[in-house]
């Protein structure tokens, strides 16, 4: 296995972008990262590309010959693929690029991932969101995504005392890097008051627990290490790319409050990286609902167990001891399902070349990405690091 | 969904039929066809039993949903919970027969045959599971040996087994 460098990166404005097509926005962030790299789509050797549930929202299975079609690409014929597993999609996709060019199976290749959540009713998109948990034994007894994610954190309160105010922290955050983020969905700032007053959703949450239905896609070039200097100045590397999975139901899992799946692939990940979480500068990690964000920061090892609320409230994740979701997250940024976690690695890329402008943060070398499926039965865990 | 995507579904949904491994004797909901807790998977092949819940347990989480699932949109605001049962299995479920401020972590609940969701005007609806405050003390396991309850009945297994 060799070295894998993210060479070039793109993405759309997230949001409600009613006058743009799937096909609109995928091709814009795929050429937008083929530029960044400074390679031409006839270097492009294959496409591997995230989506959670474009036939649901769209009608169109299918996508990955579509998208290369509508780059221009079609009469080369390249190997193109899509990738599927819930919100961590676009993720699982960047894992298929990165074991495509480690095995020397390919030289350059393009990741990309894409959602169109507003051609359907919001009430659709959430039923759509809610396949990505057990449909069978959850869904059918009245569970919706953040019923369960509800359930996560009442048992979080339950037993670390966290507080409704901690996790309206999560989102007040997001919202205010939300702001500084051109791209992102929501660029208003909230109030820990305006969260907990907001229309309820799954008790303890509400709809700023809650992060919105977005139409937006994202995209990555991945070559080789060793020729990463050819195409920019700047080559981040991948440290790590790992998968962890757990029980597809809440009910069936060890601990309520814990993503065994995060904590699997945050284990893998270091080790392989031989990394700590006290290297990390920079992480965007899944956020969907503010309960969420809490967990994950237990999870992947930053803070113990039961600790995240407290140590959120007091501003330790929004800079203090380290900077998380810079972008806004899904929270603010946006939630195209699959161009989420793709999303990650271009938020990540941009801060660790010091790209990142108002929201750069200062001498960013290591970062991580986290992205989650359902209520955490795929996560998936990518280190990246700034070569000195 | 079509009928027989849920009817082939209704020995677990109506009478929490779950099954239970003969190698290590853990007891799962629903059936499975190999044992997670083995450390042998393959030695559990052929090896899952039925077993059936008493349908008692224990809220180990709960919320209350504003924002309906499809087809429980009549019901909101209504109670989800997770249900430890008193065999070990834990199950997603709504809690009925109670005002939602009344629900607690710990609240001792019990099995209810109800009316899940229906699709629309024409389509099918939807029974199963739904869990209650348990009222008395008896156990559905006793119950069972006085007269066949709902969740009761030709329980191959003793239920505070």
């Amino acid at each position: 296995m060799r070295d894998v460098a993210v060479l070039g990166v793109g993405q759309t404005k997230f949001g409600e972008l009613w006058d743009r097509s799937f096909r609109e926005i995928g091709i814009e962030a795929g050429l937008q990262a083929l530029v960044d790299a400074k390679l031409s789509s006839k270097d492009v050797q294959a496409l591997y590309l995230g989506s959670m549930a474009s036939g649901s929202l769209v009608d169109q299975e299918h996508i990955a010959p579509l998208i290369l079609d509508y780059a221009g690409l079609s009469s080369r014929h390249l190997p193109a693929l899509r990738v599927e597993g819930g919100g961590a999609s676009g993720s699982l996709a960047v894992h298929q690029g990165y074991l495509a060019v480690a095995s020397g199976l390919y030289d350059y290749v393009v990741v990309g991932g894409a959602e169109k959540l507003t051609d359907v009713p919001d009430t659709t998109g959430n039923q759509i969101a809610s396949a990505s948990a057990d449909h069978e034994w959850e869904v059918v007894f009245g569970a919706t995504l953040p019923a369960l994610w509800a359930l996560i954190a009442r048992r979080h309160m339950h037993e670390f005392g966290t507080t409704r105010e901690a996790l309206a922290s999560v989102a007040v955050h997001a919202h205010a890097q939300g702001a500084k983020n051109p791209l992102a969905h929501y660029r208003n700032k909230l109030t820990i008051d305006q969260v907990i007053g907001a229309t309820p959703v799954a008790e303890p949450l509400g709809v700023f627990d809650c992060a919105p239905l977005s139409d937006g896609a994202a995209a990555i070039v991945l070559g080789p290490w060793e020729k990463a200097r050819q195409h920019t100045d700047t080559p981040i590397r991948i440290r790590a790319s790992e998968v962890g999975t757990d029980t597809m139901a809440v009910h069936h899992r060890r601990s309520v409050t814990t993503l065994d799946s995060t904590v699997a692939a945050a284990e893998r990940a270091f080790r392989s990286a031989r990394r700590a979480p006290a290297d990390v500068d920079v992480a965007e990690i899944h956020d969907a609902y503010s309960i969420a964000a809490l967990c994950a920061l237990e999870d992947l090892g930053f803070v113990e167990k039961g600790a995240s609320g407290p140590a959120f409230a007091r501003g330790e994740f929004s800079g203090g001891r380290l900077m998380v979701n810079p972008s806004g997250g899904l929270k603010a940024q946006g939630r195209p399902f699959g161009a989420v976690g793709v999303a990650q690695i271009v938020e990540i890329v941009r801060q660790l070349r010091g790209e990142a402008g108002e929201r750069q943060v200062a001498g960013a070398t290591v970062g991580l990405a986290h992205d989650v499926g359902g209520t955490g039965a795929t996560s998936v865990v990518h280190l990246l690091e700034r070569a000195n | 969904m079509s009928i027989a995507r849920f009817w082939r579904e209704t020995p677990q949904r109506y009478n929490l039929g779950g099954s239970r491994c003969s190698v290590c004797q853990h007891v799962y909901f629903p059936p499975r066809t190999v044992c997670p807790s083995c450390t042998n998977h393959r030695a559990s092949i052929g090896k899952m039993v039925p077993f059936q819940l008493s349908g008692d347990g224990e809220v180990t989480s709960f919320t209350v949903v504003h924002d309906a699932a499809e087809g429980f949109e009549m019901q909101v605001p209504y109670v989800l919970a997770l249900v430890k049962t008193v065999e070990g299995p834990t199950l997603t479920g709504q809690v009925v027969d109670v005002d939602p401020s009344q629900v607690t972590i710990g609240l001792k609940v019990r099995a209810t045959f109800r009316k899940l969701r229906e699709e629309g005007k024409a389509g099918v609806i939807h029974y199963g599971y739904k869990f209650a405050p348990r009222t008395d003390d008896r156990s559905a396991a006793e119950r069972s040996r006085s007269r066949a309850g709902t969740f009761g009945k030709s329980a191959s297994e003793p239920a505070s087994a």
